[in-house]
């Protein structure tokens, strides 16, 4: 499989902290790339800087055999990848139908066809269709804002922590979405749920204190209790 | 929600019509003059409302596209003759102008940081009060000059009624421009600028759009205000005009379009009847005091404006169910 992305040593300032001090993984093309890490490892900071939102002070971000590590973020997104946000960053004041809208750069029938799709993949989205965003609960922001990413064709999406504050019931909703957006387009998902990333996952790379410290097949990282007990605390 | 849409829509057209007769039952000018003043701030209030309320942006210099339609206005009128051609022509000399200059200063100054931005209009608009103040063989400075309006307004009802047409041309228009997919953008702006840009949107356009939207509908207001009085001074260019214009908006709610509306007429009323009651005790000589408390008590109480706060009410009515579970789990967490 191809490469889609690759991230070569990166570093990341924000203000005075330096944040990322030397990130390196790539993502194949049709894979999920699972970021893993503590807390505070850098996992965010490393999809804000990909994104073009915490720009890289040093390193190489190249995708689609381009570099885009100087990019701005909207033209990062128009070159076709994808973000869900942390915190959601759904509209609140926009409807479910004007957030998904908004989102569709160009109008016309495939991008009709497409958002039909995705509401067949987020059915509880019709339901509150003219409902604010601001008035949705955790689950249905979480829904939209993947929604939302997915409604226009990117190749890659950058995911991250789809389950973090949902009920079990709700996470169980997301990976089905996840695996099914699996199918169309290559995914990087920062994942603190580390069952969750590791049915979902192809590979991963593990960050400790904003540095690459591991990177390989998710079936390894599975059997490798060592690693999952030294970097994630489990086991 | 559709009926309901319905019929705001038809109250609205019930006050509009009940505003265009008034002129013909009421021959009080007081009224006349005072609702005509209401509308003109209603139409820069509004100009405002596409800054602040729809994008996000607060700015201290809108008062200076305020003050260029009232100076091409007035100028054009003083200069040529009086004519309706020339009225009109002035309105689009004023907002050409400042359709320009808000596009320039918009480029230069929207890339900024929120609080950086609002200085930096101050100090922009500062600029133009200073150019008319010392340009005086085109300003007079600040003792300015009067002007003849074209002969049709010097009866009061024509001038109301244009002006009354103005405002509903301009609340339709900008009405259908937030409304429309770019409206979505500026609101999206608003509530999360990094997200929209993520989304693959370039915010800086949006941002310069909405200025010139507002810089050239703010030059509109300035015109219809210097035909008002028939005299221009340096006074349409200070900040009072601007802190006005987000009062106005403040108070009659933010991101709404017609919160403005009501705000302006709030205000200018508040304005017209604190100053009068000087006369019943000297207390009110210092009116521009209560003026403070109202503007402070309004900001406390009602925070998200008059409309907001009704819309809220309206909102907490028909939601009873989920008030209730979100007070149960406030209690929870309690």
């Amino acid at each position: 499989m191809s490469i889609l992305l690759k991230v070569e040593n990166v570093h990341t300032h924000i203000g005075q902290y330096h944040i990322l001090q030397g990130v390196s993984f790539e993502a194949k093309a049709g894979e999920v790339s699972v970021l893993l890490g503590r807390n505070g490892a850098g996992k965010t900071t490393s999809l804000k800087t990909i994104m073009g939102l915490t720009p890289a002070t040093s390193g190489q971000i190249t995708f689609d055999d381009k570099s885009i590590v100087k990019n701005p973020t909207y033209q990062i997104a128009k070159d076709g990848i994808g973000y869900v946000p942390e915190d959601q960053g759904i509209f609140g004041a926009l409807t479910v139908e004007e957030n998904i809208k908004v989102a569709i750069r160009k109008e016309d029938e495939v991008s009709l066809a497409r958002q039909e799709y995705v509401l067949e993949l987020f059915p509880d989205l019709k339901k509150y269709w003219k409902k604010d965003g601001g008035h949705l609960s955790g689950g249905q922001k979480q829904m939209l804002s993947m929604a939302r990413a997915f409604v226009n064709e990117s190749k890659l999406l950058l995911i991250d922590e789809p389950s973090k504050g949902l009920a079990p019931v709700v996470i169980e909703k997301v990976m089905e979405a996840i695996n099914e957006m699996k199918k169309q387009t290559t995914i990087i998902l920062v994942e603190q749920n580390f069952m969750m990333a590791s049915k979902i996952g192809d590979t991963y790379t593990l960050i400790d204190d904003g540095e690459t410290v591991q990177s390989g097949l998710m079936k390894e990282l599975i059997e490798n209790e060592e690693l999952k007990r030294k970097y994630l605390g489990i086991g | 929600m559709k009926s309901t849409f319905q019929v705001s829509k038809i109250i609205l057209f019930a006050i509009v019509v009940a505003l265009a007769i008034f002129p013909f039952v009421s021959d009080s000018r007081t009224w006349t003059i005072l609702l005509t003043q209401i509308f003109i701030f209603s139409i820069l209030a509004m100009s405002y409302d596409i800054l602040l309320g729809y994008t996000g942006i607060v700015s201290f210099g809108h008062a200076m596209f305020f003050g260029m339609g009232a100076y091409a206005t007035a100028i054009m009128l003083d200069r040529f003759e009086p004519t309706i051609g020339i009225f009109v022509l002035s309105i689009a000399v004023g907002m050409c102008i400042a359709g320009i200059i808000s596009f320039l200063v918009g480029l230069l100054t929207l890339r900024l940081k929120s609080h950086f931005f609002a200085m930096l209009t101050m100090a922009v608009s500062g600029l133009f009060l200073v150019l008319a103040e010392k340009w005086r063989t085109l300003t007079f400075g600040n003792d300015g000059f009067t002007f003849k309006a074209p002969e049709i307004f010097k009866d009061r009802m024509m001038y109301y009624l244009l002006v009354l047409g103005c405002l509903v041309l301009v609340y339709l228009l900008l009405r259908r421009f937030v409304d429309s997919p770019l409206g979505r953008v500026l609101i999206a702006v608003r509530e999360n600028e990094q997200r929209t840009k993520s989304l693959g949107f370039q915010t800086l356009h949006y941002k310069v759009i909405a200025s010139v939207v507002a810089g050239v509908i703010a030059s509109l207001a300035g015109s219809l205000y210097a035909v008002s009085l028939r005299f221009v001074n340096t006074s349409v260019l200070t900040m009072d005009i601007t802190l006005d214009a987000l009062l106005m908006t403040i108070i009659g709610g933010v991101g709404t379009l017609i919160g403005p509306i009501i705000g302006a007429g709030v205000i200018e009323l508040a304005q017209h009847y604190l100053s009068g009651l000087a006369k019943e005790h000297p207390i009110f000589e210092r009116w521009i005091i209560f003026f403070g408390i109202v503007y402070i008590l309004a900001v406390i109480f009602f925070p998200k404006g008059i409309v907001g706060t009704v819309k809220h009410l309206f909102w907490k009515r028909k939601n009873p169910i989920k008030i209730a579970i979100s007070s149960k789990r406030k209690g929870i967490a309690k």
